[in-house]
């Protein structure tokens, strides 16, 4: 009977202290948490896709609402509602992002660039352009595995024709992809911009002549061209200050596009990615 | 038994986890990044410290007095999971820098069994109160060296073309087996 008894108080004794340590301990230890950043972390989207530049979407939260540099717009995968809701929420002034998007840099279908071989191995992007930079007669292709599809957290890409393509409306521009490809084809260009170029390869002239047909040759033709002097060459491959050409205007009637001899310079269509989808 | 001896063999000899089997379970969870093993690994040798000296002192003055030895392990894991509890709400509130490279890692290893099984092997041995805080220690250093070992290997992993059927745990399993077989070798160097 004793042995009953004592288990029974020790055990009852021992959980109570520990209860009644805990309880006082809740209430004397507890840490004040900023309610906001709770507010704010439940109105941003939840995707973790680091857009941002923070590690996820609990840390932006913690970020915008304890550090005062930190603006409200730095999600790219909200609206500007979102936006100005956190804003309102963190008493900061939104100044609403320019809408981004992402773009490919290749059209090796058109250029009809060859197989140097056939390609057996892990379906992935990172895997194939280990060997011998991947498959693609162009060192500098669209390996069209789609390791930024698989990455991409917002659905917003898909596989078509041995390239990836991107629909418009569902992509924020948070770069996941950008990171992903082995390949740096892939670009955050302003959805405003006037200009696209459809190539990435960094090779000379000749040798892009030798695999594709709509290859850039580097020949700097846009560079001379441009009047506002937003186009630029770097290691062979051309780059457009989009912020210069929007600021231009339509005045120069887009002489870039117009003259390049090999149409890599192309007027901006967000709809012909779309199209595609339907396809 | 001497310190060092002592220090030695529980990290390599009779490893808590490839040699005695305790704690598989952040053994394969938490071993997928160096950063977050190493970090687990400290959680657990805080933890297995505290848990040791408080449940030490629980034996020798509620359980034995009482003759209640056989509620020893019901009341070890309600003292360690309050213990862990209450660790947790302190550090947040007195030393943030380290409930920050802790705080996750605390409420996952609240009944951990390396942790409960470190406390009640020192009662089983029937160390004093000093060798026991030490040995658990030793067995918590040990835990977080295979632990380490293993988020290496399994980063290694991660861009090895395993066979799909044993992609993720099963190798990480395979893996874990291989690692005891090799800490085998250490056995008979100390008893």
């Amino acid at each position: 009977m004793d042995i009953l008894m004592n288990s029974v108080l020790v055990l009852f004794g021992l959980g109570l202290v520990t209860s009644v340590v805990l309880s006082v301990a809740s209430v004397v230890l507890r840490v004040e948490e900023d309610p906001r950043v709770e507010a704010v972390a439940e109105a941003l989207p939840g995707a973790n896709c680091g857009g941002c530049g923070f590690a996820g979407c609990d840390s932006y939260a913690a970020a915008v609402v304890n550090d005062p540099k930190v603006g409200p717009d730095k999600c790219v995968a909200c609206n500007a509602e979102t936006a100005a809701q956190i804003g309102v929420l963190t008493g900061k002034a939104v100044c609403a992002g320019e809408p981004q998007v992402s773009f490919r840099r290749c059209v090796k279908t058109e250029g009809k660039v060859k197989k140097k071989f056939a390609y057996q191995g892990v379906t992935s992007c990172a895997a194939a352009a280990r060997l011998q930079n991947g498959p693609d007669a162009c060192r500098f292709s669209c390996l069209g595995f789609g390791d930024c599809m698989r990455a991409c957290p917002f659905d917003a890409m898909f596989l078509h024709d041995d390239l990836v393509w991107i629909i418009a409306e569902k992509c924020t521009s948070c770069g996941v992809c950008v990171r992903t490809c082995p390949h740096d084809i892939l670009e955050i260009i302003p959805q405003a911009a006037r200009v696209q170029v459809y190539c990435s390869s960094q090779d000379k002239g000749k040798a892009v002549k030798d695999v594709c047909e709509a290859g850039c040759i580097a020949c700097g033709m846009c560079v001379k061209k441009c009047p506002a002097g937003a186009v630029s060459e770097r290691n062979g491959r051309i780059y457009i200050d989009h912020a210069k050409c929007i600021e231009y205007g339509p005045s120069c009637e887009e002489v870039c596009a117009e003259k390049c001899p090999r149409s890599i310079l192309r007027r901006m269509q967000l709809g012909a990615q779309k199209a595609e989808e339907a396809a | 038994m001497d310190y060092f001896l002592m220090f030695i063999s529980a990290i390599f000899v009779n490893n808590i986890l490839l040699a005695q089997y305790l704690g598989n379970c952040p053994y394969l969870g938490c071993s997928k990044e160096k950063g977050v093993s190493i970090g687990m690994g400290f959680a657990v040798v805080f933890v297995a410290v505290m848990a040791t000296a408080f449940t030490f002192i629980i034996q020798k003055y509620i359980l034995v007095p009482y003759d209640l030895g056989y509620l020893q392990t019901i009341v070890f894991i309600l003292v360690i999971a309050g213990l862990v509890q209450f660790v947790e709400m302190f550090l947040k509130r007195m030393v943030p820098p380290l409930y920050k490279s802790l705080g996750i890692f605390l409420p996952l290893i609240t009944t951990n069994c390396a942790v409960l099984g470190i406390a009640i092997l020192v009662q089983r041995k029937e160390y004093d109160f000093a060798t026991a805080v030490f040995y658990s220690f030793a067995a918590g250093m040990g835990f977080m060296l295979a632990l380490v070992l293993m988020a290496g290997i399994r980063e290694r992993l991660a861009i090895a073309r395993v066979p799909k059927a044993f992609e993720g745990t099963a190798i990480g399993l395979v893996m874990a087996g291989l690692m005891s077989l090799a800490f085998f070798a250490f056995k008979g160097m100390i008893a």
